[in-house]
């Protein structure tokens, strides 16, 4: 094997562990401490920025953004997970990357404007810590020879010695653990080498090393800064039978013990070599983009877990044709229609088809007058979708609210297509 | 509200003034004619803007070059002229746009909030939508050209120098470097554009006239490297075309190295997602529901490599609904020529210690992790030979069927393989032993070692290992007496 891997070409261990390193959702490169290259210890600069919004560089035909070289440093693994292509009885191509090989891959992309940074991640060799170094290392040539100041996201090892993930945190903007299944049950029967408490420790510990970190900048000006970015993590949908009630409530679970900027989810994808005991069936991308929409009705609607739970079927799934906020909304019914004159902004929030922005203008405008419908429609997207759940000074809908078919009047006719 | 004007000079009523832009991004120039002729009470009508290489308007007053120097002067005493903060948000980036209209509508802008103030807080009014337009797309392209900007190294006496080709729809390129400078500050670079370039030499920033394309290299060893990546990232199976769309328009796909793979990426991407799709087809047919659907199923299966040793598949066989289930690793040479489980030697074996721990095996379910014998030829001998971890998952989704129908209380791996066809993991069997883990179907597993292990010990050590194995058998022996009580 070892052989093998001398006899790649560097442009081969790219392919190879840029593939194995795409199942990743997280991209994001934004949310970090304002940096710049300019003047430094080195006298002439140094090279990188990040001025608070992360760049897409491009955009894949997958529709997702490429800010990050986002590689993994092997993909030869220890582990057996069986959602993983890379884990160890997989069948697939093996190759790994020195850590001088990843930033020096780093530095010239960075140069030439393809990224915003790094995002380095691993499969486990030898051991939690042997691995977690390695990771290190690379981010330490980046940081300390090349004088790197652009985004640095490192995946840190649960199992690893609490000193290494400190490093990480040193030297990454952001780090992340994944919780990788919403269920115990999942966890233990998909990656079975892999503890659901210890990853939940380290996310734990990572927390209030940011928290410590923040404080002590506060008192001392120079103090080092510790994953100024957060941390995150991620959790695969569709591998397990886990419901999108259970998913949300893990999710904000998570938010809530871990201070986490943001929980990504990534659709199971089939993956060549798969092992057996998957449910090898493609989730509908569809599915992923609800659970991301319901993470948004907790993050900045006032939704509490279990509301979002309450928008879910009997199986305690998001319909797929509605967003969650209107399936919530039919449901119940009798806390609509709201009064567009009167209402609080927490109520305006919740009718369907405002979003925040028209909210905020639907509050300054009222300040000047009361509100027609026609005010209405010039302040949001669609009347036609908010106009059912409204009461404005010249309109009240008074059998729309109880029709039996307003589900399917608000359902967008045609199914949404995907692909190409 | 209308504001009093004193003392102007010059001004001429119904004159018509044209000001010759010294370029087309200077806003504070814009800025301070703008203010004087605002302070003389110049009606915007009165006013043409003309950009460096235009002519001017024919009917303008002082319409020939450097005419500005001629254009009125407020006194000491003009009101100071004003502006909202909106506007001055939007104006700087307004003033960059190629529309050559800019300057007269942020004039006339600048003219009405004289006499209102709040004017810009009036969405519905052409003016303000067409300023909030231009500041957009003027916005964007900035946006896009700090993603889409490609340099390309090219070799020079100073070391590296990395040059980039970009076509901006804008002014934006001066507004644009002190981002460039920011991000790259130890490189000598240069941004080629239509419109004009900068370059920085790590201390400072000149700028030259407009280039061509033939003016910057057309290629990079590092590209390669950079389209590889890009290929590899994508994933076949989540093909959102629209999306990329969207973000990143075709117009700016001739100056991105990648651009040029996306039709083959998009073109292949069904075909592989399929294929990735048909490789794991099984998974979505529900598990046969008898013993006899799932002998012949697994009689057909050709999931593994296995299978291609041509041997018979051996199902599991015993009691319906047995509260005890023993899995072995996979059938040996007998038992794959009778296609029963655990007839051979090892099944003697096993039988005789079952029978010593008053174990009935005629109640129990007996079963292989594996369905097929692997072997390997020794002469006309069959040798057997272990599974990998790979056939022992596959061949689990067997197992789970028929656990699905037995649904025993507890469940006897014989072996490591047997264990791992359970749990999906490889443990040590003799750390495992002796204790009951729980199953995720709430039945429990009680790991021992295969019989054919003792087979192969001699002496003492086989008494040994017999008496641990018996030890194992009597443990679970009492578990499931208490499991029936
Ligand atoms: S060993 Fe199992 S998976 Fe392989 S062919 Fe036989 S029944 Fe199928």
């Amino acid at each position: 094997m070892a052989q093998n891997t001398t006899q790649q070409t560097l442009q081969q261990r790219l392919e190879i562990l840029a593939d194995a390193a795409k199942y990743d959702a997280s991209c994001a490169s934004s949310g970090t401490a304002k940096k710049n290259s300019l003047g430094g210890a080195k006298g002439r600069g140094g090279i990188g920025s990040t001025e608070g919004m992360g760049i897409c560089h491009a955009y894949a035909p997958d529709g997702r953004c490429i800010s990050l070289l986002k590689v993994l440093l092997t993909n030869h693994c220890i582990f057996d997970c069986h959602y993983c292509i890379n884990r160890k009885s997989s069948n697939v191509r093996r190759a790994r990357f020195t850590p001088q090989e990843v930033a020096d891959l780093t530095i010239n992309f960075y140069k030439r404007n393809y990224i915003e940074g790094l995002f380095l991640s691993s499969g486990i060799i030898k051991s939690s810590n042997h691995t977690m170094e390695q990771l290190v290392e690379c981010a330490r040539i980046l940081r300390e020879e090349y004088d790197f100041r652009g985004y640095i996201h490192l995946k840190t090892i649960p199992e690893a010695d609490p000193g290494l993930i400190h490093q990480a945190g040193l030297y990454a903007d952001r780090v992340s653990i994944n919780v990788e299944l919403p269920t115990t049950s999942g966890l233990a029967r998909l990656a079975p080498d892999k503890d659901a408490r210890q990853i939940e420790g380290a996310l734990a510990k990572t927390k209030s090393r940011i928290i410590e970190a923040k404080d002590e900048r506060k008192r001392f000006k120079h103090a080092p800064r510790f994953a100024p970015a957060g941390q995150s993590t991620q959790m695969i949908v569709g591998a397990d039978n886990a419901s999108d009630a259970d998913i949300v409530v893990k999710a904000s679970t998570l938010y809530g013990s871990f201070g986490l900027r943001r929980v990504y989810y990534s659709a199971f994808s089939p993956i060549p070599d798969a092992s057996a005991v998957l449910p090898l069936k493609r989730p509908p991308l569809m599915r992923e983009h609800r659970l991301y929409q319901s993470d948004w009705l907790m993050r900045f609607y006032g939704y509490a877990p279990d509301e979002v739970a309450q928008a879910t079927d009997s199986h305690g799934n998001l319909p797929l044709d509605i967003d969650p906020k209107l399936a919530w909304a039919l449901k119940f019914r009798g806390q609509f229609p709201v009064d567009v004159n009167r209402a609080s902004k927490e109520q305006l929030l919740r009718v369907p088809g405002l979003g925040t922005t028209a909210v905020g203008r639907i509050l300054n405008a009222r300040r000047h007058r009361t509100l027609r419908l026609d005010d209405v429609a010039r302040l949001t997207q669609s009347i036609a979708k908010v106009r059912p759940f409204l009461v404005a000074l010249d309109w009240r809908p008074t059998s729309l609210t109880d029709r039996a078919d307003l589900r399917a009047l608000l359902t967008p006719k045609q199914e949404q297509l995907e692909l190409f | 509200m209308t504001v009093q004007r004193a003392n102007v000079q010059n001004v001429s009523l119904g004159a018509h003034y044209t000001v010759h832009m010294p370029a087309p991004d200077d806003f504070a120039f814009w800025r301070e004619r703008a203010r004087g002729l605002i302070q003389c009470d110049v009606p915007p009508d009165r006013v043409s803007w003309v950009e460096p290489g235009e002519t001017g308007d024919l009917f303008a007053h002082e319409g020939h070059s450097r005419g500005e120097k001629r254009l009125p002067v407020a006194g000491q005493e003009a009101p100071p002229v004003r502006a909202s903060k909106r506007f001055m948000q939007v104006a700087r980036n307004a003033a960059l746009h190629s529309d050559t209209e800019r300057f007269g509508l942020l004039y006339r802008m600048l003219w009405r909030l004289q006499s209102n103030p709040r004017g810009m807080e009036d969405k519905a009014d052409t003016d303000v939508r067409r300023i909030e337009e231009l500041d957009k797309s003027v916005r964007r392209d900035s946006h896009k050209m700090h993603a889409f900007v490609r340099f390309r190294e090219v070799p020079s006496d100073t070391g590296e120098h990395y040059v980039a080709w970009f076509e901006p729809d804008h002014h934006i390129v001066r507004a644009n470097a002190g981002f460039f400078m920011r991000r790259f500050a130890n490189m000598h670079w240069s941004i080629l554009t239509p419109r004009g370039c900068i370059h920085w030499d790590g201390e400072t920033m000149r700028e030259s006239g407009p280039a061509q394309r033939n003016d910057a290299p057309s290629g990079d060893p590092i590209e390669d490297l950079w389209k590889s990546y890009y290929a590899s990232t994508f994933n076949p199976a989540r093909l959102k075309v629209g999306a990329m769309m969207a973000e990143m328009p075709k117009k700016y796909w001739k100056n991105m190295p990648e651009a040029e793979l996306i039709p083959g990426l998009i073109a292949g991407a069904q075909a592989r997602e399929a294929g990735m799709v048909a490789a794991g087809e099984r998974e979505e047919r529900k598990h046969p529901a008898t013993f006899g659907e799932i002998g012949d199923a697994i009689a057909a299966c050709r999931d593994c490599a296995i299978a291609t040793c041509g041997t018979r598949a051996v199902a599991g066989e015993g009691k319906v609904d047995a509260a005890l289930m023993i899995v072995g690793e996979q059938p040996g040479d007998h038992e794959g020529k009778a296609g029963r489980p655990f007839i051979g030697p090892a099944g003697q074996m096993l039988d005789e210690h079952l029978e010593r721990a008053g174990i009935d095996r005629a109640a129990a379910y007996v079963t292989n992790a594996v369905k097929h014998f692997k072997f390997s030829w020794r002469g006309k001998r069959r040798l057997h030979q272990s599974p990998t971890a790979k056939e022992i998952d596959t061949c689990r989704w067997w197992l789970e069927a028929e656990r699905a129908v037995v649904k025993p209380r507890v469940v006897v791996a014989l072996g490591a393989s047997a264990a791992r066809g359970l749990i999906g993991k490889t443990v040590s069997v003799s750390q495992a032993r002796g204790k009951a883990i729980p199953l995720e179907d709430g039945s429990e597993l009680w790991v021992t070692v295969h019989p054919s292990y003792l087979l192969r010990l001699d002496g003492k050590a086989r008494v040994e290992q017999a008496a641990l194995f018996a030890n194992d058998l009597a443990a679970i022996r009492a578990r499931l007496t208490e499991l029936e009580a």
